[in-house]
């Protein structure tokens, strides 16, 4: 191919994205794009209220409405025996015990268990019809107390689900108690900080849709939807929900509009639409209005956590201790359970060498939407608690906040390191990342920046955060052994056409990410063929072997490798094509710029002659080798990979009105090999908008009975253009690559989601020093700080 | 049902509604075009802006008959005529201004607003003028790089590379 091609598509290359043409043309194919022959629509009457006892439902006038077809309850549901809506993670708790796991049904049956569950599904010709017809069923719910603050959980008096009579869904724990209070034992110093970590919800912007069809002719059903992993889908809802076996069941994942969790799990509409459209001889699609999103989406965070930091004299790390309770919401969804617990106990000893750490994680069940994992899932929990009483305890003990980092450090010649918390972090280097994130900030001149800043009346603070986080998951066996349901390998095909155009099926989706670009330049410059001849396939189990998906920061790392996996084999057949077509002996093949060449000799096939000779051969040796170029590979990791990164965000902070400016956002990630380094750093800008919304204005709020005023866009702050600053990041300048997988690569979507809000809140807390203001819960809203500083004044006047 | 005809990216089009099918409605099912997108039912995302007789309009916020003989610009109309990217559009793509997609026809209209009242934008004047633009993907970085760009290219101005 010719050199600029080469340098446009090669590794490492700014490619840009060939998906943006049809995205930015209108030509986009979202799943409520889609619209099947003789399709119907379904709306879903959902519970009003967030506890209670359904005493009437009458759905007669309904089914009399003009327009309906059907109209469904749980009723109906039980009749074809249908099962509940799974859970993908079993959690043995501290006592050796089993989590509680209450039925999820799709349906409501009997209780209404949340706002929002859904209780009726009425099916109609237009969308319309079914909302006119949703309004004429008469339902009536005996309302019981609701169980909303998960702190008083235990003793509110109700029950979320009779077999949790305390709202305990699981008490677990994990690392070394005895060794953790010793260290407790020796400290000179011990930081406290208690905290919440918001509730927020990922608000996609394309709400959840999903279309059920069923062919009549061949038994066989088709679900279009809006997922993260549709292989998945097909898994749990096929043999779990609606006993379909896989060859009967496809499951299409098309362009889809940002996940960030919330579009992994499998939710009960999708199994609906899919039942109904056998019931009503229709297909049946459902679209979510973003309210209805709200209400039904999985929630992410949500915990209350008291931590200590056990320290020597010299604020050297002796121990942690951690006692979180997290929030399950009313029902299990797909990976609830494992998020406080193995997704964050784990990741504790952040980038630092403290010796014992215990955690112990309460879940607790509300009668709140399902909370699931969201954008870093557990480890920005960990991260938080970490980064921020780090933070606390620099300024307890007089030290600068890099500097009692830097003393606790795994250094760089201690990799592999086995932490106290089961994980073994492979490679990194945080002292280059530090040193590069205070360069580019300007920390040493933040002290007259400062100064300039109060001679205008404003309050400036520096707040530094130093994050890990553990992705691409996973190795299968260790989560097998910590209750994993499923193996997290991931699978790739590659297929060489006849005349050489490449078609990549991946198990990984993309719903932003880019895949189309980032995975054909690797398989570009794996194979030495041009970016264009390559076409990569995701989102289509009927076309794809199998795959697990898209979240924890995995489809490079993990379906990445999976793809290098097929086409190492695709090359060690082509060879053996390539020696029987030069009359070589295999071992002198080499493959290089796309060539097979006999080394030592000028004979040369080109990648398309060896193609065509696989498929339409006229003289083969068959017995030896079978024709086609065709390969599958499913690739376990053998570890998790280790991005790390320090950050550090500046703000100005008005005492008059509480108002954070976010003036300076810096960010030095070490993602180790960066394939495309213009779609990574795109994934940092992402992950920090997420990271500083929840940071400083994103709250999901519930009132005391349960109910959601932070329901719509009116009243979620989403961050929005002018509440951002430009951001600075640099991914590619202390690459340390991954030791165990093909590419090097450790995963980027995540990153600036983790370690961008305690950044932002150590920020805040540095610029209140003055009122001795020591912490302060996110969000960091306006009223919040203007109360903080209101608070300290008269104390400030008095001294 | 009553009838309405307008003129969408420059073709006659008509079609039956009722009175309370929204613009966005009646662009997507009944035209099925569906570039336009709808991201929320507050008016506050911004996914489904398309210009109407001229002006940036949410086609969420208004009924589908009180655009009854108006122009509509949407995004399929967007590209040139031979089929490449408009210099916005192509801004987008170059400066890595779209991850999911999703919101993106609502921001291009928006911005090809902005472009026509405000030819040489500051940056905060674009932040401001999005904020009816809601992305999840991007934390806007991007589209504001793009869109400044854009600007120095419809000016005439060298843009710098990379």
């Amino acid at each position: 191919m010719a050199k600029d091609e080469v340098s446009a598509s090669a590794v490492g290359a700014p490619m840009k994205r060939r998906e943006d043409v049809r995205f930015l043309t209108g030509k986009g194919s979202y799943t409520d794009d889609m619209n099947r022959p003789g399709q119907s629509y379904v709306v879903f009457l959902r519970s009003s209220v967030a506890h209670g006892v359904i005493r009437t439902l009458d759905v007669e006038a309904a089914k009399a409405s003009e327009g309906v077809l059907a109209v469904y309850t749980h009723r109906d549901i039980e009749a074809d025996g249908l099962g509940g809506v799974p859970c993908g993670w079993e959690i043995t708790q501290s006592d050796g015990s089993k989590m509680v796991e209450p039925a999820h049904p799709i349906l409501a049956s009997g209780k209404v268990r949340h706002v929002g569950d859904p209780v009726v599904a009425v099916i109609a010709e237009t969308k319309a019809q079914a909302r006119d017809a949703a309004e004429k069923i008469t339902l009536e719910i005996d309302a019981l107390p609701a169980v909303v603050d998960m702190r008083s959980a235990e003793t509110a008096g109700a029950a979320v689900h009779d077999e949790a009579p305390n709202n305990v869904c699981y008490d677990w724990d994990f690392g070394d108690k005895e060794k953790t209070e010793a260290g407790f034992a020796q400290a000179a110093h011990v930081t406290t900080l208690e905290f919440t970590n918001n509730r927020l919800i990922a608000n996609a912007m394309e709400p959840r849709a999903c279309i059920g069809e069923h062919d009549a002719a061949g038994d066989r059903y088709t679900l279009i939807t809006t997922s993260q992993n549709p292989h998945v889908i097909r898994l749990l809802m096929g043999a779990f929900v609606l006993n379909i076996p896989e060859h009967r069941l496809r499951v299409l994942a098309p362009d889809v509009g940002g996940g960030f969790g919330s579009k992994i799990y499998h939710y009960a509409e999708e199994a609906l639409v899919t039942w109904a459209s056998k019931k009503v001889g229709r297909p049946v699609k459902w679209t979510a209005d973003r309210s209805e999103s709200f209400i039904s989406d999985a929630h992410g965070r949500d915990h209350v956590t008291k931590a200590e930091l056990a320290m020597d004299a010299e604020g050297k790390f002796l121990a942690l201790r951690a006692d979180t309770m997290a929030n399950m919401g009313s029902y299990l969804s797909t990976f609830a359970p494992c998020v406080p617990t193995w997704l964050h106990a784990t990741l504790l000893a952040g980038q630092y060498t403290t010796p014992a750490i215990h955690c112990r994680v309460r879940a607790m069940f509300t009668n709140t939407v399902p909370v699931d994992a969201y954008r870093g899932a557990g480890r920005p929990e960990a991260t938080y608690l970490l980064e921020r009483i780090i933070n606390k305890a620099a300024a307890e003990l007089g030290l600068d906040q890099a500097e009692i980092r830097r003393r606790n450090f795994i250094r760089p010649d201690q990799f592999p390191y086995e932490t106290p918390v089961a994980l073994t972090y492979d490679t990194g280097d945080y002292l280059a990342t530090l040193a590069r994130v205070m360069t580019m900030a300007d920390y040493a001149g933040f002290e007259a920046r400062r100064q300039e800043a109060a001679g205008r009346g404003k309050l400036r603070g520096l707040g530094l955060s130093c994050y890990i986080e553990a992705c691409g998951i996973a190795p299968s066996s260790l989560v097998g052994a910590l209750g994993a349901r499923a193996g997290l390998y991931e699978a790739a095909t590659v297929r060489v056409n006849p005349t050489g155009s490449v078609s990549v099926f991946t198990g990984s989706h993309s719903h932003g990410q880019g895949h189309e670009t980032t995975f054909a330049q690797v398989v570009a410059d794996q194979l030495g063929i041009p970016a264009d001849s390559i076409e990569i396939v995701h989102g289509d189990t009927d076309r794809i072997a199998f795959g697990m998906g898209t979240y924890g920061s995995r489809s490079l790392a993990v379906g990445g490798s999976a793809i290098v996996g097929a086409i190492e084999k695709i090359v060690a057949k082509a060879k053996r094509i390539a020696a029987h077509l030069m009359e070589a002996s295999v071992d002198d093949i080499v493959f290089e710029d796309g060539q097979f060449k006999v080394a030592g000799t000028d004979k040369a096939k080109a990648f398309a002659e060896v193609s065509l000779a696989a498929y339409v051969p006229h003289q083969y040796p068959i017995e030896e080798l079978e024709p086609g170029l065709e390969e599958t590979s499913f690739y376990d990791p053998k570890n998790f990979t280790y991005p790390a990164g320090s950050y550090l965000c500046e703000v100005e902070v008005d005492p008059d009105t509480g108002v954070i400016d976010i003036v300076g956002m810096w960010a030095a990630d070490d993602f180790g090999k960066v394939i495309n380094p213009m779609i990574v750093e795109g994934q940092v800008h992402g992950g920090l908008a997420q990271g500083l919304g929840q940071a400083f204005i994103e709250q999901c709020v519930y009132d005391a009975n349960g109910q959601l005023p932070s329901g719509s866009y009116m009243d979620y702050a989403m961050p929005r253009a002018d509440d951002l600053p430009s951001f600075a990041v640099e991914t590619d300048l202390v690459g340390t690559p991954c030791t165990h997988n093909p590419l090097g690569v450790k995963g980027c979507g995540e990153a600036g989601a983790i370690g961008s809000p305690p950044a932002l809140v150590n920020a805040v807390v540095d610029a209140l020093k003055p009122y001795g203001v020591q912490h302060m819960d996110m969000p960091l809203t306006p009223q919040k700080v203007w109360t903080a500083i209101d608070a300290a004044t008269p104390k400030m006047a008095a001294e | 049902m009553p009838s309405v005809s307008m003129v969408v990216n420059g073709r006659q089009v008509s079609g039956e509604v009722e009175g309370r099918t929204l613009l966005v409605e009646f662009l997507r099912e009944q035209l099925r075009m569906t570039g336009t997108h709808v991201g929320c039912d507050t008016s506050q995302c911004g996914a489904c802006v398309v210009h109407v007789n001229g002006e940036s309009v949410k086609s969420c916020s208004i009924f589908a008959m009180a655009a009854s003989g108006a122009e509509v610009a949407t995004i399929e109309g967007v590209a040139n005529a031979d089929g490449t990217l408009s210099v916005l559009q192509q801004a987008f793509q170059d400066h890595h201004g779209l991850q999911c997609g999703f919101c993106t026809p609502g921001m291009v209209m928006s911005a090809a607003d902005l472009l026509k009242i405000n030819p040489n934008p500051s940056e905060t004047e674009v932040r401001e003028w999005l904020e009816g633009n809601i992305c999840r993907c991007t934390g806007y970085h991007n589209i504001v790089k793009a869109i400044l760009s854009a600007a120095a290219t419809l000016r005439g101005e060298a843009v710098a590379a990379e």
